[in-house]
């Protein structure tokens, strides 16, 4: 469920981006997103991943996601 | 502004390279504040650690500061480096160590102290 929700922000958040979302654990808590996406290029790791952590706000506030793990790329 | 936030910014500004993480590099408390420092200490940073579970209002107030959300979060020479992953990512690809040495050279000694908030 968290998974499909995690899935469906990022790729609203990062249009045509590629999006993959592991359940680490398989808890459905603890998740490695990987975001290759154009809108990266030129921006810091620091600025690409809160880009990520404010597309994922909302599930990150409510404790959805317990623990994320962020991989990010430009194509 | 605080004493809490004055020396969370002074650590920031004066020590070479920071981290914030949970618990100290003698009893780590989570995973990923583990990872960013055996980054670092892989890297040979010389590195001084902040606990910042003795008291809630230090992680509020880091957040403040640093608009970063996660535990840990790792500076060096005052520049938010990133939280465990980038700082994974970085010295998997050899840059934390470029970064390093341009930041304090590369005759720096790896180390590892302690600096308290509260």
């Amino acid at each position: 469920m968290v998974t499909e929700t995690i899935q469906r922000l990022l790729e609203e958040a990062f249009p045509g981006a590629a999006v993959d979302v592991v359940d680490r654990t398989g808890g459905g808590d603890h998740f490695h997103v990987t975001v290759v996406s154009g809108a990266f290029g030129g921006l810091s790791l620091v600025d690409q991943h809160r880009l990520v952590n404010a597309a994922l706000a909302t599930p990150l506030a409510d404790g959805s996601i317990h623990e994320l793990r962020i991989s990010t790329r430009t194509p | 502004m605080s004493d809490i936030t004055d020396r969370i910014r002074a650590v920031i500004e004066q020590e070479p390279v920071a981290i914030f993480m949970k618990g100290t590099p003698q009893q780590i408390a989570c995973g990923n504040s583990a990872r960013a420092l055996q980054a670092l200490w892989d890297a040979g940073a010389p590195i001084t650690a902040v606990d910042i579970l003795p008291d809630p209002r230090i992680r509020q107030e880091l957040q403040a500061i640093s608009d970063w959300p996660t535990i840990p979060q790792v500076f060096i020479k005052g520049e938010l480096i990133g939280g465990a992953d980038i700082t994974e990512e970085l010295h998997a690809s050899g840059e934390l160590a470029r970064k390093l040495d341009e930041a304090l050279g590369s005759e720096r000694q790896r180390a590892i102290a302690t600096a308290t908030i509260v």
